[in-house]
């Protein structure tokens, strides 16, 4: 492992206006959601966002990795007998 | 720092770019085939697209002392003509001798279909059979994960693949470590919005080594930045890491990987 000789309070100090205003954003995005005109015609993709913004909650280190996996289209290993090939 | 973009596709950008490339320390870029934005009609779009390759972009580049190199395939999109893609994979040896070329890619999955795994099983086969280097894009956002694992699982189904001779490109938080375990190498893309952010890439640095990472900008014709890779070089210079580690990861690593292709005749600035 090859880490960068920091603290956690040094990180969070360099990353605080970074994160403070990713999470301004992301508030603001769903605002700005909540203010169309018309309802939802997708409810699943503010579902997934959902369990997203719940995963950002629960304890690390892999957050970014679960949530890239709650993004993603299931893998079966047995694609390659459904598929033939 | 000198370093090199392992992923990027020049024949998009404009001899400008050349230059800002030169004047950020880049000294070598390889470029994988790609796809053109539409469908090429005919094998003869793709003679003219490897000829473009391996002989103008070379030239342009070296107008700015850059060294150029290039892999050659018909793209994951373009999958679904499976006769078409059948007379490219025919037609590449004509081109793998060329000085520059490096091998097949980059080959890979899109929408992770039937076709797409067909031509991609394909292009293994030429690469064993003319002993070539690869390089594998991952499929987009969604897709990723599940194109990443059928990806290995071709790969890992053939005893004849020398995995340190291959580059699985496009990994995010939840393909690298698969990618890396199962002994091959991974690239991080550096994109403004899907992908990795030079942070996130720095972040994976951390996480699992400089060993068999690389760092690139896949700058192309979309929304993208031919500069990222200084960007990454930035990013770990902030948080403290030593020159060393960094180098290792932009120059030495690319070095690494592409001194096992019999075409890579490497000039080291002086
Ligand atoms: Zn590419």
């Amino acid at each position: 492992m090859n880490r960068a000789d920091r603290s956690a309070q040094q990180v969070l100090e360099a990353e605080v206006l970074n994160l403070r205003a990713k999470l301004l954003e992301v508030a603001a995005g769903l605002d700005r959601i909540d203010r169309g005109a018309e309802p939802l015609a997708d409810a699943g993709t503010m579902e997934t966002f959902r369990g997203a913004i719940e995963t950002l909650l629960r304890p690390g280190p892999n957050r970014a990795e679960r949530i890239q996996l709650l993004f993603s289209r299931a893998y079966e290993d047995s694609w390659r007998e459904n598929m033939e090939v | 720092m000198q370093y090199i973009d392992p992923h990027i596709h020049m024949v998009s950008r404009t001899t400008d770019d050349y230059e800002t490339l030169a004047k950020m320390g880049c000294v070598a870029v390889s470029e994988p085939a790609f796809w053109a934005g539409y469908d090429r009609g005919s094998v003869e779009g793709f003679r003219d697209y490897f000829e473009q390759l391996t002989e103008f972009e070379p030239k342009r580049a070296g107008w700015y002392g850059i060294q150029h190199y290039t892999w050659l395939c018909i793209n994951a999109k373009e999958a679904e003509n499976v006769s078409l893609s059948r007379e490219v994979i025919d037609m590449i040896p004509e081109f793998l001798d060329r000085p520059g070329v490096l091998g097949i890619g980059e080959i890979g999955l899109n929408k992770n279909t039937r076709n797409e795994a067909t031509v991609f099983l394909e292009h293994l086969e030429l690469a064993v059979r003319t002993q070539s280097q690869i390089l594998i894009h991952t499929p987009h956002l969604e897709d990723k994960y599940q194109g990443t694992r059928m990806i290995l699982d071709m790969l890992s189904g053939d005893s004849r693949i020398d995995r340190t001779r291959v580059l699985v490109d496009h990994v995010e938080e939840h393909t690298v470590r698969p990618v890396l375990e199962e002994g091959f190498w991974a690239g991080m893309t550096l994109y403004p919005v899907s992908k990795c952010t030079p942070d996130r890439a720095a972040d994976m640095v951390e996480m699992y080594g400089p060993e068999r990472l690389l760092v690139n900008s896949a700058g192309d014709w979309g929304p993208s930045k031919p500069t990222a890779v200084p960007d990454f070089i930035m990013a770990m210079r902030k948080r403290g890491h030593s020159e060393a580690l960094i180098r290792q990861v932009v120059y030495e690593n690319p070095l690494k990987f592409f001194s096992q292709s019999a075409n890579f005749e490497f000039q080291v600035a002086k």
